[in-house]
């Protein structure tokens, strides 16, 4: 296991070097430039000199080796230095955001926390009903609650989070006034009167998002579990007299897990892709607002941090994906 | 169980729509630009019987307008995304040497984050393909290219898998041994052989461009107000959700009807397809 997890690491590496480097490269094209903001009093030979000194004119190797190094080794530095206390990025210099002029990483910390809790809640929902609807679809196939859940999936796939989030606020806020439509940052949990307040603010974005991951995974489940529901240990174990209880969740559940669990680390990052668009309606002001805003006004260093970030993102959800389906099944370690 | 009536239902849903949008500026004939500033924000009525937008433009032309957008899109992009598609799973299947350099940068595409790529690509490449191609071409082309250049990754896999399968079996060795060229046991014998699978490909990508397009135009970096498409009225119209429901509401539910309808067809290409029978 530690052969096959030490090869997989060296493999995630230059994955995540060459994903960098296409996300640097298209960034790189672009037509923004941090010189722009200067008075156009400066004369151009001085603002030459001002590009040589900033290093803008050197090749494109170095930037792109210069930016990598900033990017993975001093910013993550900055946060071992605040947590523990230690002075490694003493006075060297960070990545600035153009629009705010304060380190992009600091105001990714600030907005991380709220799409961490509705990506992650939708998340846990959506796996939450997700494995017991595919196991019970494929366990009763082609029976009234399997065509339900078919329909649930095809709805999830046919009905885009931007269409669902606006026909939930459209039923629960403009009809029923039962929940609030947009999203408020500030409210903090001080007890069960805010905590409701919070529950009930949270309640649409994870719902728009959870049912992207039910749709998605039920299927998943259903088609695992009608695997293993055709093979014999199963019918060696009804043979057995075991009753279906504890054919269904011992013999069952266990072996379709184990390809549904790479499936629900793979799926991770798309459900951020999903929250970009979920903030955006439900205005919550997180990660993907914060790139929707950016992109927005150019601000090229952020954009650029949170693209890659999510590019890391997929790649560690990779590696997760093959470890922990290494870790379920020996067969895969030892091929 | 077998779905007969899924692919003859998806088809005629889907030749609805496209009529719809073709013809119907045929029977309705109000321009989608027209400004009625005497009913802004009209309900339903003889005159608009959909009701109008804040600038009074009539919501059933825009719609049909916005249709020919969303198609337009969803068609052009599938057929850029399953060419490259075909082409790169095509050759990696064949040729043994490109084999592995193809598949690295299908995985490299495969854990790329999409969206955000999408969003900044069309941002940044907005102003110099509309200075060249013209403003609504230039918008339209990148568009059909950025979401081309994000989906012909799962094609080139599955065909790249269906095409290895096929050079084992006995008439491409004849074919070989026959002297036929590379290009010719292509088109000849692969091609003819992976339809099936090509077709369910293009529908999936079909669904995915008109969905990748609402999404950029819902997020405010795909088509303008005044070209708009179903994803660009849609985000206008939510502005408006508590006294128009309508104006987000029927764009919104044209989408999910197109690409209910291309789903069903493509989920009853694939039982026809698979013989060990409908998952």
């Amino acid at each position: 296991m530690i052969r096959y997890t030490l090869r997989r690491l060296v493999f995630a590496a230059p994955v995540l070097l060459a994903i960098s480097l296409v996300v640097f490269l298209l960034l790189d094209l672009a037509p923004g430039d941090p010189m722009a903001q200067l008075p156009l009093s400066i004369p151009p030979e001085v603002k030459a000199e001002m590009r040589r000194v900033l290093g803008l004119d050197a090749p494109l190797p170095v930037r792109f080796g210069k930016w990598a190094w900033q990017f993975y080794v001093i910013e993550p530095a900055t946060w071992i230095d605040r947590a523990l206390g230690t002075a490694l990025t003493e006075d060297r210099p960070r990545m600035i955001s153009w629009q705010t002029r304060a380190p992009v990483m600091d105001l990714i910390a600030q907005r991380l926390p709220q799409t961490l809790w509705v990506v992650g809640l939708a998340y846990v929902v959506g796996i939450l009903l997700a494995v017991p609807l595919g196991l019970w679809s494929a366990y009763r196939q082609y029976s009234a609650f399997d065509q339900l859940g078919g329909a649930v999936s095809i709805i999830g796939f046919a009905v885009p989070p931007f269409f669902s989030g606006v026909l939930l606020i459209l039923l629960f806020s403009v009809h029923l006034g039962w929940l609030p439509s947009s999203y408020d940052t500030t409210l903090r949990v001080t007890g069960w009167d805010s905590l409701l307040a919070q529950m009930r603010q949270m309640a649409m974005p994870v719902a728009v998002l959870s049912l992207q991951t039910t749709a998605l995974i039920s299927r998943y489940m259903r088609a695992a579990a009608l695997d293993v529901l055709g093979q014999d240990h199963v019918r060696a174990a009804r043979a057995r007299g075991s009753n279906e209880r504890r054919v269904l969740m011992r013999h069952v559940a266990r072996n379709a897990m184990l390809p549904v669990v790479s499936v629900i680390a793979l799926g991770l990052p798309q459900v951020f892709a999903g929250a970009i668009v979920t903030e955006q309606i439900f205005r919550v002001n997180g990660v993907g607002h914060l790139l929707i805003t950016s992109i927005q006004a150019g601000d090229l260093p952020t954009v650029q941090t949170i693209t890659v970030l999510l590019a890391v993102f997929i790649v560690l959800a990779n590696l997760a994906a093959d470890l922990i389906y290494a870790a379920l099944d020996p067969r895969i370690r030892y091929a | 169980m077998r779905r007969p009536f899924a692919l003859c239902a998806g088809v005629a849903l889907l030749t609805l729509i496209v009529l719809a949008v073709l013809a119907g500026p045929l029977l309705w004939s109000v321009p989608p630009e027209r400004m009625d500033l005497a009913a802004r924000n009209a309900g339903a009525s003889l005159a608009h019987p959909l009701g109008t937008d804040q600038l009074g433009r009539d919501l059933l032309a825009r719609l049909m307008a916005g249709g020919r957008i969303s198609l337009a899109v969803g068609g052009a992009a599938m057929l850029a995304a399953v060419a490259l598609g075909t082409v790169i799973g095509v050759v990696a299947g064949m040729v043994r040497w490109l084999d592995g350099p193809l598949m690295r940068l299908t995985d490299l595409f495969l854990s790329l984050p999409l969206l955000p790529l999408a969003l900044i690509a069309v941002t940044l490449f907005r102003a110099p393909l509309a200075a060249a191609l013209g403003p609504e071409a230039g918008l339209f082309a990148l568009i059909v290219g950025v979401i081309a250049a994000t989906s012909w990754m799962q094609t080139a896999r599955v065909l790249r898998g269906e095409v290895l399968a096929l050079m084992a079996r006995s008439f491409i060795a004849a074919a070989r041994s026959a002297g036929t060229p590379p290009l010719a046991l292509a088109t000849r014998h692969i091609l003819p052989n992976v339809a099936s699978a090509i077709a369910v490909s293009a529908t999936l990508a079909v669904a995915g461009a008109i969905i990748t397009e609402s999404t950029l135009s819902f997020l405010g970096v795909g088509f303008p107000p005044d070209f708009p498409s179903w994803g660009r009225l849609l985000a206008d119209g939510t502005a408006y959700l508590g006294d128009r429901p309508g104006r987000a509401l029927w764009p919104g539910a044209l989408i999910s009807l197109t690409v209910l309808a291309v789903a069903y067809i493509g989920d009853a290409l694939r039982d026809r397809s698979d013989p060990r029978g409908p998952r």
